[in-house]
């Protein structure tokens, strides 16, 4: 599995508040809450995003309330990764389990600008910057997490586990 | 090797002699709780994975962040939970009029009791390490989960143990103590770990101080907080629950990652500043600043909604009028919390000093309803946290202070020391 788009690229701390404001959260529906994406951070971004793209942030990216509401609109919106240098732990979880691939490298963070394009071959933690010609080693997931994602999330994995 | 007390807690609930940090578990759950927000979303989730919760008295459903119902589709969310609860012959479904905000209606009706796992699907779900449990936020496919099967993955944490030491001063409780360890660690010192809380201090802090503190661990980005199960605490759960409950202790050679000690004597009234909650100054630095000038107080939420905060706000406000320009909003935490205020005259003194008193509910904290904020405007709030945005326009600010600190700033009309309040 791969991804392959521009960067949107954030600092420290990008809450869930930014990421998706309690305004919105009368709905949990993925469309309309994808249509309010980072509404607080960055209002031009649900015009500008397109299907494939990347956020890449620096430290606690998702911190604050646990909505999945967050990790959903951005998954909904077309983003394809997430790397930050680390995640607060909700949306870590959030994100597996709507299977939103998420990626933790500081280096990555570091040496990708806005607007690079972006390659991240998920099965072997690459990260290559098409723009500047770099590449980046994100950390592997745990194996369990990796049977989660491989199931298709915590629900299929629930399921399946259940049938057993 | 020794566990800490986290980890003593999940290997009884995963089945096993030892567990260690990073580790990964199954662990059975004492109690799955969602909210208006995030239990709509669960149901069909739920669904997918079973027709009934795997139990009745440990799945609780409790409607208060939008609640009473701000819009159409808020009360659309809320009729969702109430007949899932009734289909479901769920025991702890918490109804306006006899309810309050999720994490101090828990603690106060007994749903929640020491050494249980505790998940909800609220990021301050770490508020009931107060009692000595095991207590995180989760999301909406983890809560899902829980309710279907009654257990969920984690993995184990490391913990920084914080050791309170002396005893705080007249006008410091447990909301300074917090923002200034947040101050200290930052706003992910503490990120996917424990945060311990030990030490001789603990017993000068009341049970309404631990609530206040274990609620905003998350805010360093901890997994949990959690406090010794001391006389205070056996003294509440005898009060609160009828639950049999198990006390844990943090083996002598447990490993922490760190270690912080804190007198809790030098602690001074401490505010944090836009936008983190990690921004801490004390009074002093900001008495030393231009006034902060502000137009709305928020005195109430799972942090600082409870009794005690509720006299030490009226304590200060009593006999004084709120500034022309401020705006004050008092939210009692429950139902119960809200009739003791009727009870001992503190509504007397917050309606006849010019302060709103609302109806339980988590209001305007994450800018649902009952006092947002339009551009430009401060607000001095109990709450927990002063994102971009949080309650209301997106530039607003938000100032987090102690009941204490915000009934006197209501008073001033700015950032205010409440040691200096006086009589009049």
């Amino acid at each position: 599995m791969k991804a392959l788009g521009h960067v949107f690229k954030y600092g420290d701390n990008v809450d869930t508040d930014v990421i998706i404001p309690a305004r919105y959260l009368n709905s949990f529906d993925a469309e309309e809450l994808a249509s309010h994406a980072m509404a607080d951070i960055d209002p031009e971004f649900v015009n500008k995003v397109r299907p494939g793209d990347l956020i890449v942030a620096n430290k606690n990216f998702g911190c604050g309330s646990s909505r999945e509401h967050a990790p959903l609109c951005l998954k909904t919106a077309g983003v394809s990764c997430v790397i930050a240098e680390t995640f607060a732990r909700i949306f870590y979880r959030n994100a597996i389990n709507i299977g939103l691939p998420i990626i933790e490298c500081p280096e990555a963070a570091r040496g990708i600008e806005a607007g690079d394009e972006v390659e991240v071959d998920f099965d072997s933690g690459k990260i290559f910057n098409r723009t500047k010609g770099t590449e980046f080693k994100g950390q592997p997931f745990p194996e369990f997490m990796q049977k989660l994602i491989a199931a298709g999330g915590l629900v299929k994995y629930t399921l399946a586990n259940k049938d057993r | 090797m020794g566990m800490t007390m986290t980890q003593k807690i999940l290997a009884a609930h995963a089945g096993l002699d030892t567990v260690t940090a990073g580790q990964l578990i199954e662990a059975k759950l004492d109690v799955v709780m969602a909210n208006d927000i995030t239990g709509p979303m669960a149901l069909p989730i739920f669904r997918e994975m079973a027709d009934r919760v795997f139990d009745q008295d440990k799945v609780v459903l409790v409607p208060d962040h939008f609640t009473p119902n701000k819009d159409i589709k808020s009360a659309e969310n809320s009729k969702a939970i109430r007949e899932f609860a009734r289909e479901q012959g769920l025991t702890w479904y918490f109804e306006q009029g006899k309810s309050g905000v999720e994490h101090a209606i828990l603690p106060e009706a007994g749903v929640v009791a020491a050494g249980e796992c505790i998940i909800g699907a609220d990021s301050h779900t770490c508020t009931y390490g107060a009692l000595g449990a095991f207590s995180t936020g989760v999301g909406t496919t983890d809560i899902a989960t829980g309710m279907a099967t009654g257990q969920l993955w984690f993995k184990v944490p490391g913990a920084m143990k914080f050791v309170l030491r002396g005893k705080p001063g007249p006008y410091v409780s447990g909301k300074d103590i917090i923002i200034h360890i947040i101050g200290r660690i930052g706003v992910d010192g503490a990120l996917y770990k424990s945060m311990e809380f030990t030490g001789d201090g603990i017993a000068s802090l009341s049970m309404d101080d631990r609530f206040t503190m274990a609620n905003m661990a998350i805010e360093a980005g901890a997994k949990n907080g959690i406090f010794p199960v001391d006389d205070s605490a056996r003294k509440y759960l005898e009060e609160h629950t009828r639950k049999a409950y198990q006390i844990y202790e943090a083996d002598e050679d447990a490993v922490y990652d760190e270690v912080i000690e804190i007198d809790l004597s030098e602690v001074r009234p401490t505010v944090a500043f836009p936008h983190l909650p990690g921004n801490a100054k004390t009074i002093d630095e900001i008495e030393a600043m231009e006034p902060v000038r502000i137009q709305q107080v928020v005195i109430g939420s799972c942090t600082n909604g409870r009794m005690e905060d509720m006299r030490k706000a009226a304590a200060i406000l009593k006999g004084h009028t709120v500034h022309p320009d401020v705006r004050v909003m008092v939210i009692p935490a429950t139902q119960k919390i809200y009739k003791q205020c009727i009870k001992e005259g503190l509504l007397d003194i917050f309606v006849d000093a010019g302060c709103a008193v609302n109806t339980p509910s988590c209001g305007p904290c994450m800018g649902g309803h009952m006092g947002v904020m339009a551009a430009g405007e401060r607000c001095v709030s109990t709450t927990n946290r002063n994102f971009v945005g949080r309650m209301g326009h997106v530039d607003s600010l938000i100032y987090l202070a102690s009941p204490e600190v915000a009934a006197a700033s209501a008073i001033a009309g700015c950032i205010a020391n409440p040691e200096k309040v006086g009589d009049r």
